[in-house]
């Protein structure tokens, strides 16, 4: 690819990643490549010590004090399907709320098929969620609350502190959709009372695709979490029963070790820049989007409109523009790539007011620039002012 | 001088241990787990014996669980 292009669908998958990442991968594929946790020889124990560095930037990321509790797996939503489907049961009620990921609301369709209650809480247009409608849900069986950190459509930030709160007084579980803000917002599973932390490793994290996760909290008692697959771990071989202990319960076959490796270096960058100066320069990147955005005649933005309030993910139209054909427009004579539709969360743009056309979603990450979101600004402009 | 092994529920534990124990600059190898103690599929950590002590005793200040110390003479 020649021609210089803009990545705006970080909300997707990051691109691109810190050159540490690619080197980490490349270097276990040609140096190391052994089969962590299956056999005894160096290079199966230096592959066993990639995943358990992981592990470990993993927990150090989230305030998880004991990195065996963190379950690597596939992405976000097979961390979110361990966690509904290992703990609710015929009977139980679960919270959740009207700007969820299919990763969240399908799995849950699907337990509520099978006997598990469901309400689902209704945020405002602008995506935000109010923390009483979660408590005035709260009924005798109410097994969980799982709530995404942000709308993977407007950005829009969910409180977690106040439910995280409300969940604990209550003994109730609370799970926490990390997949669009693990990296960029600062997430302490103490501080946010969070008992159960879906990541994924792609986005924010800076890992490759095919790593995430999930955080099981102190207060989920592992006898009673089923997992999704049973199989070989390396350990207990004797036995033809599942481990009963964590990490091994819920992580069976090979690894994808060599994301893993990739994933650390994603976690060593984060860790290093820190949370912080990431958050502040999305802040400052989505701000200027949300400003310039504003003052584009016929541009109509969704979600908080407050850069505060959000992640550096937002969704606009332009008016008389389908969102498709605008997307399309911005690739093909800009370069600039965005991500049009529905998102995967159907119900959000219900709330939001764009179902079933959808919108145009623009998502940044830490390695976007001024000049690049300056340049967004100045096409989409140009495209306003020439007409669909 | 004799040896010693200690065994853990799993990789993530013996990878741990390690870690903890090599920080205290103790000498330590992570060997596969010998047949006649167990038929894990893993890693144990070979110490010398005279350690015994100071290796369990940090390990247990850590709170790493281990399945079972054994002398390999």
């Amino acid at each position: 690819m020649g021609e210089k292009i803009i990545y705006l669908d970080n909300a997707a998958t990051s691109h691109p990643k810190p050159e540490a990442v690619v080197q980490a991968m490349t270097a276990f594929m040609r140096e190391v490549g052994g089969n962590p946790g299956r056999s005894g020889h160096r290079l199966s124990i230096e592959a066993g010590r990639i995943v358990f560095e992981a592990r470990e930037r993993i927990a150090a990321l989230f305030g998880v004090g004991d990195s065996s509790r963190v379950i690597f797996g596939q992405n976000a939503t097979e961390a979110i399907n361990l966690g509904l489907k290992g703990l609710l049961r015929k009977g139980d009620h679960v919270i959740t709320s009207s700007m969820e990921h299919n990763s969240v609301m399908r799995p849950l369709r699907a337990l509520e098929r099978e006997g598990v209650a469901l309400t689902v809480v209704r945020c405002s247009r602008e995506g935000f969620l109010d923390p009483g409608e979660i408590g005035r849900a709260i009924r005798k069986n109410s097994r969980m609350v799982v709530l995404t950190h942000a709308s993977n459509v407007v950005g829009t930030l969910l409180p977690l502190e106040p439910i995280g709160e409300m969940c604990r007084r209550q003994g109730i579980l609370f799970m926490v959709d990390a997949a669009q803000t693990a990296g960029v917002m600062s997430i302490d599973v103490e501080r946010e009372k969070i008992d159960l932390l879906a990541f994924t490793g792609h986005k924010a994290l800076f890992g490759p695709q095919g790593t995430g996760g999930l955080v099981i909290g102190r207060r989920v008692d592992e006898k009673t979490l089923q997992p999704l697959k049973r199989g070989g771990t390396g350990s207990r071989s004797e036995f033809e029963e599942q481990p009963d202990f964590l990490p091994d319960l819920c992580e069976s076959g090979t690894p994808n070790t060599v994301g893993l490796a990739g994933l650390r270096a994603g976690l060593d960058f984060i860790l290093e820049v820190g949370i912080e100066k990431i958050r502040d320069h999305e802040r400052k990147l989505t701000s200027r989007l949300i400003q310039g955005l504003l003052r584009i005649s016929g541009a109509i933005v969704y979600g908080s409109g407050e850069a505060e309030k959000q992640c550096a993910t937002l969704s606009f139209n332009l008016k008389n523009w389908t969102p498709s054909d605008l997307s399309f427009r911005l690739d093909e004579e800009f370069g600039i790539l965005t991500r049009v539709g529905l998102h995967c969360a159907p119900l959000a743009h219900k709330t939001v007011g764009t179902f079933p056309e959808g919108t145009v979603r623009v998502s940044m990450s830490y390695l976007n620039t001024e000049e690049e979101v300056e340049q967004t600004l100045k096409a989409i402009k140009t495209l306003a002012r020439k007409g669909a | 001088m004799s040896l010693g092994v200690v065994l853990f529920a799993s990789t993530h534990f013996a990878i741990r241990a390690e870690k903890l124990v090599k920080e205290k600059g103790f000498v330590v190898k992570l060997i596969p787990v010998p047949r006649h103690l167990s038929s894990d599929c893993g890693v144990c950590l070979r110490f010398s014996w005279d350690l015994k002590s100071k290796i369990e005793e940090t390990l247990n200040h850590a709170g790493v669980q281990m399945e079972g110390i054994h002398c390999l003479d």
